[in-house]
């Protein structure tokens, strides 16, 4: 079977060159032998890459420990799904998943991309062939998922016990699902600079494809958060590790993208901005996989391990320097048409936005890649962590929220005293009254204050918004108010999803300002000891110590310390936490004893409970307690954040489309003639 | 004109708060990354380097790793091939920390040279690579 895999990754290889120079050429010479040639290779790699997956996923699940790749991703006695989500859990996979995804998107965009944009087709079959070919490159003469050894092991490795969670199952392909649209759109701008067709046609034609990676990418980063609460057991879901900010970074720059898209389309301003916008969140997506994949930042080793960081590299310098020359040659055409009216104004708030959004992107850039800036400038490495990321993006972030209640709100052009009094009277209400209460209440953390401040804000903000729509429909249309909620929401998708997932991004916000009330706690307690523990909400925990047992699971040997937890005297019921040895076949151990935390969750607050070990080998236990105040609250803005995502992409059949078809005629002009503006 | 001229404003403003936040971030929070080698030639120039916060990346010295659960502390010993330094660590270990793994201490090194740390992180082995996380 692999031998088919290389087939085709070389076959794939050729193809993908053959799509890119066909692409361009065929546009160029107007040869349409060619073009088709060129869409026609961007279903042929799909078809390839599909083989090379599928040959690599039967080498896993047949157990081909020949295989260099299984036999050190997995063993024998490793849980099939995690045998299939091996794929993408070392490098070799994860290059060959990316390609695999990209040629589907790829051919997705070929296929659904409607009649009107079809100019821009072969130069978008170019650039995906084009990236699908620098990974299948990559592939190829760098980290080849195929390679075999000169002998058979009698087992694998097996898969890292970290690994082995279900939120590993799922988190890495979303975030790669992120990472890897983001390069359609980045396709459709590309094609647009090439072919000259810089009106707001390329906009449209990606819409979708820009909120789809942004809502992947968000739900990529929401599991990574809930993988690392549950399973790396330091008590917390985010730790500013290169890692993390590596996919925090294009999420960044893609919520700026979306944002200042839309002043496009409406005002035909900030196109050189957009332009380098989705540049820059493509080939931060790129660098979110180097990053993860080549160990340059985290490691102490050196990145010699692997030259597959050169690679990346390399095309990551070649993007910029082509989109940068493209951009250069385009600037007259690339004018802005309209000038800015006043400071306040969508526009100018939208502005704002941007320029916090891609501040936050800048220092998490910078700070990650302090250590080897500074050594490269100054000779002297110099790191920073939480400390420093906290300190920049903590009063940004709280910049950024007071602007998610003021952007959707403000007039267009100007904004007259009238519009700002209407709007904002009642949400500045909310704010003042929800800071009079905390104040009240003597909320101890300024930050955590003003976040739920501003939450108040934007909440009532949104709140309005709805109201008005839905009573204006049931005074204009007869509706009843659930009606009438319901088709304000249908008939205007976009605007409400925004507003849903905004409410998404203040939830996040809320459950982030509870990480100033954590608690932490150790203790050693033999069997019937207790200990308490007061909670923010003024709560007395006790934990009281049952024993220590030990089992036999699956692939693992557990000792699970257990104990009762009561709050203010009411049993809660037992919290069983447990320290993991997971074996092979043989019943050897591979890799060190794994932490499996124990977390007891409600809305309020999170009970979590470590097993540090047994003191010497009794039933002395040593736990390590945290309490964390609205954890719960990080998962359901997850949640909000992605139905109001769906509720902005949902196909359907309301006005939007119908107004869209009308303009269909205009559309087609303005492509024909390249000079249109349908503002 | 004059609308441009305060969304300039307002923009230097943001730029000039971002520029300001990182600047200081890195000076109050930043802080050396060293071998043992390099924090041994640091504090052999200048005594009054013992006590400064520094981050020191190092290999765990086979067999060297003492645990004491009661009172939660581990102490090992790290090296980078030429120097060495005797670390204690109060607090839970990370699961991937072991002998021979790669480990960064973040602490301080006291005059009478032991390295007393705050945080401990380890490196996975190169057994199975970069983990993809989060």
């Amino acid at each position: 079977m692999t031998t088919l895999g290389q087939i085709s990754l070389w076959l794939a290889l050729l193809v993908a060159a053959w799509g890119t120079v066909t692409g361009v050429l065929g546009a160029k010479r107007g040869r349409p032998e060619l073009i088709q040639s060129a869409r026609r290779a961007t279903y042929a790699l799909l078809g390839l890459l599909a083989v090379a997956a599928a040959s690599l996923i039967v080498a896993l699940v047949r157990h081909d420990f020949n295989v260099a790749y299984v036999a050190e991703k997995t063993s024998r006695n490793l849980p099939t799904v995690y045998t299939i989500a091996a794929f993408y859990s070392g490098q070799e996979g994860s290059l060959l998943f990316w390609a695999f995804v990209l040629s589907i998107f790829a051919a997705a965009a070929q296929w659904l991309t409607p009649r009107r944009y079809e100019p821009l087709m072969p130069h978008v079959a170019a650039v995906t062939s084009a990236i699908t070919g620098f990974f299948v490159a990559v592939m190829v003469f760098a980290a080849n998922p195929f390679t075999r050894l000169p002998f058979t092991p009698a087992d694998g490795s097996g898969m890292n016990p970290q690994l082995q969670n279900p939120g590993m199952v799922i988190h890495p392909p979303m975030l790669y699902l992120g990472y890897i649209s983001i390069a359609i759109p980045f396709a459709f701008a590309v094609a647009a600079l090439i072919s000259r067709r810089l009106d707001t046609g390329w906009l449209h034609a990606i819409r979708r494809w820009t909120l789809l990676s942004w809502t992947f990418l968000s739900i990529g980063i929401t599991l990574g958060m809930w993988w690392a609460y549950v399973e790396l057991g330091w008590g917390g879901y985010w730790a500013w590790d290169p890692v993390e900010n590596a996919s925090f970074l294009p999420w960044l720059t893609m919520t700026a993208f979306l944002h200042s898209v839309m002043i496009q389309e409406k005002r035909g301003m900030l196109k050189k901005w957009n332009m380098t916008l989705i540049t820059l969140s493509f080939m931060l997506s790129v660098f979110g996989t180097f990053i993860t994949r080549s160990g340059i930042i985290s490691s102490v080793h050196s990145f010699a391990e692997s030259n597959v960081g050169y690679f990346f590299l390399g095309f990551l310098i070649l993007t910029a320097a082509l989109v940068g020359w493209l951009l250069w040659s385009r600037l007259p055409e690339l004018k802005t048409e309209a000038a800015l009216e006043s400071a306040l104004s969508r526009e100018a708030s939208f502005y704002f936005n941007n320029l916090v959004l891609v501040g936050i992107a800048f220092s998490v850039f910078w700070g990650t890649m302090f250590p080897i800036l500074s050594e490269a400038v100054r000779g002297q490495k110099i790191t920073v962590g939480p400390p420093f990321f906290n300190l920049v993006n903590i009063p940004l972030g709280l910049l950024l929220l007071a602007l998610t209640g003021i952007g959707p709100l403000i007039a267009w052009r100007k904004a007259s005293a009238r519009n700002l009094q209407r709007q904002f009277l009642v949400p500045a209400g909310a704010m003042l009254v929800m800071a009079a209460f905390l104040l009240a209440i003597r909320y101890s953390d300024f930050y955590a204050g003003v976040a739920a401040s501003l939450a108040a804000f934007v909440v009532a903000t949104i709140v309005q918004e709805f109201w008005r729509g839905t009573t204006a429909r049931h005074r204009l249309h007869g509706e009843n108010y659930v009606l009438a909620f319901a088709r304000l929401v249908g008939r205007n998708r976009r605007r409400y999803g925004g507003y849903v997932v905004h409410l998404g991004i203040v939830t996040y916000f809320v459950a982030f300002s509870g990480l100033a009330f954590k608690r932490e706690m150790e203790a050693s307690l033999k069997p019937g000891q207790s200990t308490s523990m007061r909670s923010p909400y003024g709560h007395t925990y006790t934990f009281t110590h049952v024993g220590v047992s030990q089992y036999e699971r699956l692939n693992r040997f557990v000792t699970a310390a257990s104990v009762e937890v009561s709050r203010d005297g009411k049993p809660l019921g037992v919290m069983s936490a447990e320290k993991r040895q997971y074996v092979d076949s043989f019943n050897r151990p591979q890799f060190n004893p794994s932490t499996e935390a124990a977390i007891r969750s409600d809305m309020r607050e999170d009970l979590y409970v470590v097993f540090a070990g047994s003191v010497a080998g009794t039933e002395e236990a040593v736990y390590k307690f945290t309490i964390n105040p609205l954890v719960w609250w990080v998962w359901y803005g997850g949640v909000i954040l992605v139905l109001g995502g769906i509720i902005v992409m949902w196909p359907g059949t309301g006005p939007t489309k119908a107004s869209l078809r009308r303009a269909l005629p205009g559309y087609a002009v303005t492509l024909a003639s390249g000079t249109g503006d349908d503002a | 004109m004059k609308a441009r001229t305060r969304v300039l404003i307002g923009g230097a403003l943001v730029v000039g708060t971002v520029g300001y936040l990182m600047a200081s971030g890195i000076k109050d929070t930043g802080v050396y990354f060293l071998t043992p080698s390099e924090l041994a030639g640091r504090v052999t120039a200048d005594p009054s380097f013992y006590n400064v916060g520094v981050k020191m990346g190092a290999r765990v010295v086979h067999g060297s790793i003492q645990r004491d659960v009661a009172s939660q502390t581990i102490s090992f010993k790290v090296t980078d091939g030429t120097q060495n330094y005797p670390v204690v660590y109060r607090g839970l270990a990370p699961d991937t920390f072991t002998d021979d793994v790669d480990v960064v201490v973040e602490g301080r090194l006291m005059p009478d040279g032991t390295f007393h740390a705050t945080t401990l992180l380890a490196k996975c082995g190169s057994k199975y690579e970069s983990v993809p996380k989060a």
